[in-house]
């Protein structure tokens, strides 16, 4: 299964990527890829208790399974306004 | 016509929001009151003398967050209608990055729907500036988003009617 990972603001930065595809194990959850990319990131180990998160453009939780085509998007604390 | 919610690179103007939550209007003539709000790029924050601001966002989220809020407007002041347009992009000192209208019968209404309505986009909205100053740039990381947290919405409640 494949992913798509959204990275907004400083995860962008961090990551040098806006988008990135990810491969995923059956039974997968939001948190098991964040997971993955901290693997690869470490730097982004810092935004484990501040990120908020999405699949398909609607707000989710970390326990929440993801499926093959998702988009699964990870967001830093907001600053609009 | 103008959408009431919206989020783009487009300068941003309050007549037309104005005019677009008056044409709403239950009953023509039945309004007493616009209230309007227009965020700005400040000059100066935390100390510093910031040059320009630019603003990102994950659009599609951000405007279902939108009609979130325009939702949670309309049950709590019924009859209240609400425009709502955030900027993206470059945005040079004393531009606007925001601009809000509700209006309604009677001005309390009009006024909290106002204020709870920023308050509510600074929680929720997946938008973020990142500010150049003189001597660098910073991300700007305020409230971890989350729709569901019923104490962030008291907060903005609480601000709305003080």
């Amino acid at each position: 299964m494949r992913v798509t990972v959204r990275l907004f603001a400083r995860l962008r930065d961090i990551t040098g990527s806006a988008e990135l595809g990810r491969d995923i194990a059956p039974g997968a959850t939001i948190g098991s890829v964040w997971q993955q990319l901290v693997a690869d990131f470490p730097e982004l180990a810092s935004y484990e208790r501040s990120i908020s998160t999405a699949v398909n453009a609607d707000y989710a939780r970390m326990d929440q399974p993801v499926r093959d085509g998702d988009e699964v998007a990870f967001l830093p604390p907001v600053s609009g306004g | 016509m103008v959408p009431l919610l919206a989020i783009g690179p487009a300068p941003l103007a309050l007549e037309p929001l104005v005019a677009e939550v008056s044409r709403r209007a239950e009953l023509p003539g039945s309004d007493g009151a616009v209230a309007t709000f227009l965020g700005l790029v400040r000059n100066h924050n935390a100390g510093r003398s910031v040059r320009y601001l630019e603003y990102e966002a994950y659009e599609p989220l951000a405007r279902k967050s939108f009609e979130r809020i325009a939702a949670e407007v309309t049950a709590r002041w019924p009859g209240v209608r609400l425009a709502l347009h955030h900027r993206v992009g470059h945005l040079e000192i004393g531009e606007a990055s925001v601009a809000i209208a509700a209006a309604s019968a009677h001005r309390a209404d009009a006024f909290a729907a106002c204020r709870y309505t920023i308050e509510r986009v600074k929680q929720i909205a997946p938008i973020w500036k990142r500010e150049f100053f003189e001597g660098g740039d910073v991300w700007i990381e305020g409230a971890t988003a989350d729709p569901d947290d019923s104490r962030a919405r008291e907060v903005a409640e609480r601000a709305a009617c003080a």
